[in-house]
């Protein structure tokens, strides 16, 4: 199973996100903005980091490279896609995800070991968990606050599309507490948290990440 | 050559807590009875030539893509000098 992973200009966390592919057993590939072809992977996670430096909005000028017009079209078309952070927010830039990121409320970049509830297990990427699961990833970001209208908010609780909320403590004032979303389909998932950072008892606070990856692999090999 | 200013500000409904930094700080530097601000972003946009019906829309297209996100945001096209 290959899974591509996108380097931006800006990139950070490109060679953790592929890192994690090969520790839950898959191919990582590596696509560039600049090359508007997948390579016929079979799933695309876009890592975090600064895009373009963040300027802008995150994620606005990363929404035009070349590589995105050929994802978003097969996003559309069902290839699962996880974006981590900045690749949230290029998500929503993209309107393949409802609503936006914004400035964390408390106007601080906050990093910190963020624990998790798993809302959603019939997405593409959390199907190795489960419903309720409470899990402890990274958390890093200055504009991680999610914000969509009442009625967006409304039809994703309603469709179970709320994938993971914060518990504790919501680090940047995401309404409704929420940590991560998914599409109608289940295939496009956008977390602010890093799950890439949580695949080695090593480096990470707990291997709780993990998941993501093994469900992408899994739900690949079953289809 | 010909000018076009782009004014972006987040929704109101939208919080806005830089702006709110910004009302904290006006207040403690002695300014009296501040009830709100909200911090935006202006672009000036240059372009050789005159601007005719067709660029505009096409400046307008992109104000509501690239430079503003319209799920957060508004813009208004300000200034338009050929």
């Amino acid at each position: 199973m290959r899974i591509g992973v996108v380097t931006f200009p800006g990139s950070l966390d490109d060679r953790d996100a592929a890192r994690a592919v090969r520790i839950a057993g898959g191919e990582a590939v590596a696509l560039w903005h600049a090359d508007a072809d997948l390579h016929g992977v079979d799933a695309v996670v876009l890592p975090g980091g600064f895009s373009y430096g963040d300027y802008l909005r995150c994620g606005a000028i990363a929404r035009f490279a070349p590589v995105m017009g050929e994802l978003v079209k097969a996003a559309q078309g069902g290839l699962p896609v996880l974006g981590i952070c900045n690749g949230f927010q290029i998500l929503c830039e993209s309107h393949l995800l409802p609503g936006a990121l914004v400035r964390n409320d408390s106007l601080h970049f906050v990093c910190r070991d963020q624990r998790l509830r798993i809302e959603s297990t019939s997405t593409a990427w959390t199907s190795s968990y489960e419903a309720g699961q409470e899990i402890v990833v990274p958390l890093k970001n200055g504009e991680g606050g999610y914000v969509a209208d009442e009625a967006t908010l409304d039809r994703l609780e309603g469709e179970g599309r709320v994938v993971a909320r914060y518990l504790e403590l919501n680090p940047n004032g995401s309404r409704r507490d929420i940590a991560g979303i998914a599409n109608e389909r289940g295939n496009v998932v956008g977390l602010m948290p890093h799950p890439e950072h949580a695949v080695e008892p090593l480096t990470g606070p707990t291997t709780d990440g993990l998941g993501f990856f093994t469900s992408i692999l899994k739900g690949l090999v079953e289809a | 050559m010909a000018r076009v200013v782009v004014d972006v500000m987040l929704k109101p409904e939208i919080l806005d807590p830089q702006g709110k930094a910004v009302e904290g700080a006006l207040g403690r530097l002695g300014l009296e009875g501040v009830t709100s601000v909200r911090q935006g972003k202006t672009f000036t946009v240059e372009l050789d030539g005159e601007i005719d019906e067709e660029r505009l829309a096409q400046v307008h297209e992109l104000a509501g893509s690239l430079l503003s996100n319209p799920v957060i945001e508004d813009y208004v096209i300000r200034e338009v000098t050929s």
